[in-house]
């Protein structure tokens, strides 16, 4: 029956190899393998976003992937946001439009509205809403969570704006 | 979650060989957003998983003169993102950017969403539209399969154990078609379907006439189904108010909806004409405007 094995990835950046059972999810791997528990597991069954992470440049839900999928995938979660230094803007954004009450779920936005960023480097209101709705958050009424992406987005550069 | 094997072969031939040897405890992996969910929850308990996303035929996507090839592995977001889509196929682009979020679409496969057999599944009623064809491959040859043939209930289909759907074949439209895709929740998305209507139309040279047109249903019904007699009404008539009505009322008469927590019966009923006539509005406009 099924054995343990080693997979790597690309990991934020950083070449990391693992040991998981076929039915461990990349998100059971990044939280009790890893340590890595920036990744928060809510729902575990794709609904709820909080287990967001960036699998070779795709936003995908961790808890509805298989660790052993990843070998050679690259990976970024939210811990690889930020530098030692400096909070990346879209956190910083958050910050200062209180887009968060509990957190557990913003790792899970925040990584989600980093995949959106990079590839709609100016949303409308209305695209951050349809890109961020594979997102829940129970306490703020996402208002604050929108304000603070579309924030994000106007403090980049407009140099590669689709509208 | 219950443990099991792995395996990702890179040929076609070692998938059907290892699907063919598991006695049915094989399930095939796509982008495992229902799969991975129904193992935890012990709905399926596989010996083995195959991750299919190596093999180069569960991957191709190709526009040709006849017809288009779309692997059964291919993830929503590549079919919705292509402007060939939009253009020649556009209902199934209109299901591929509303089934779950966008986490999930980066996953999912048209392929797999039709092989789990939810009756409410989005794709499918898109896919009876464009009048796709299922190729299935088995250890015994491969066989094709007319899309509105292959789900026999909820979550059962045709494929015998071994099979493996490789590809959906969509032939090309003709001129001076149009197709759509829309369903009902209650919400703007992250929602299953209540009542879900594909349509897909080819008008004469005038624009004016409805030639032929296929009306693809979903959550009606044990599986999604093809509005065999509305889509027959469809043809020769003029594409008009009136026309669309009359399908939608046709439609009605096909479906066998259920009460459950989404809806009940009696509102499945109404909305299913209401969506045919607005399905079909879409699709006409689609192909005047082409």
């Amino acid at each position: 029956m099924a054995t343990t094995r080693v997979v790597t990835a690309t990991i934020n950046g950083r070449e990391t190899s693992f040991l998981c059972e076929p039915r461990q999810t990349l998100l059971e791997v990044l939280r009790d393998v890893l340590d890595q528990t920036g990744t928060k597991e809510g729902c575990s069954n794709g609904n709820c976003g909080a287990c967001t992470v960036i699998l070779n440049g795709r936003s995908v839900v961790s808890c509805l992937v298989l660790a052993v999928e990843c070998q050679g995938a690259t990976i970024e979660t939210v811990e690889g946001l930020a530098t030692a230094d400096h909070l990346a803007p879209i956190q910083q954004a958050f910050l200062e439009n209180a887009a968060l009450q509990c957190g557990i779920c913003t790792p899970g936005f925040l990584v989600a509205a980093t995949a959106l960023l990079r590839e709609n480097p100016k949303p409308t209101e209305a695209d951050v809403r349809w890109h961020l709705a594979g997102n829940l958050c129970r306490c703020t009424g996402y208002d604050k969570i929108i304000r603070a992406v579309l924030d994000a987005a106007d403090r980049q550069p407009a140099a590669t704006s689709k509208t | 979650m219950r443990n099991f094997d792995y395996a990702a072969p890179a040929t076609l031939a070692d998938t059907v060989k290892l699907l063919a040897g598991q006695n049915g405890r094989a399930r095939p992996l796509a982008g495992g957003t229902d799969l991975i969910d129904h193992v935890r929850t012990g709905r399926l308990a596989p010996d083995i998983v195959v991750d299919i996303k190596q093999v180069p035929e569960l991957n191709i996507f190709e526009f040709g003169p006849q017809s288009l090839r779309l692997g059964a592995a291919v993830p929503c977001w590549r079919v919705y993102g292509s402007d060939a889509i939009k253009a020649d196929y556009a209902a199934l682009a209109d299901a591929c950017m509303i089934i779950g979020g966008i986490q999930i679409q980066n996953r999912a496969s048209v392929g797999g969403n039709l092989c789990n057999s939810g009756p409410a599944a989005d794709s499918t009623p898109a896919l009876i539209a464009l009048g796709a064809v299922c190729v299935i491959a088995g250890a015994q040859g491969s066989r094709e399969v007319p899309v509105e043939q292959f789900c026999t209930g909820p979550g059962k289909n045709i494929l015998q154990p071994g099979e493996l759907l490789v590809e959906l074949r969509i032939p090309k439209p003709p001129a001076n078609s149009g197709s759509h895709y829309r369903r009902f929740i209650p919400r703007n998305e992250m929602d299953i379907a209540v009542v879900g209507v594909g349509a897909s139309v080819v008008l004469d040279a005038a624009k004016q006439t409805i030639v032929s047109g296929r009306i693809g249903l979903g959550a009606v019904a044990p599986t999604p189904l093809f509005a065999a007699a509305a889509s027959a009404a469809l043809a020769g008539k003029p594409a008009t108010e009136a026309t669309f009505r009359a399908a939608g009322e046709a439609a009605r008469q096909s479906i066998s909806p259920i009460d459950d927590m989404r809806g009940t019966r009696e509102f499945r009923l109404q909305l299913t004409g209401v969506l045919v006539e607005r399905v079909l509005t879409a699709a006409v406009e689609r192909a005047r405007s082409r």
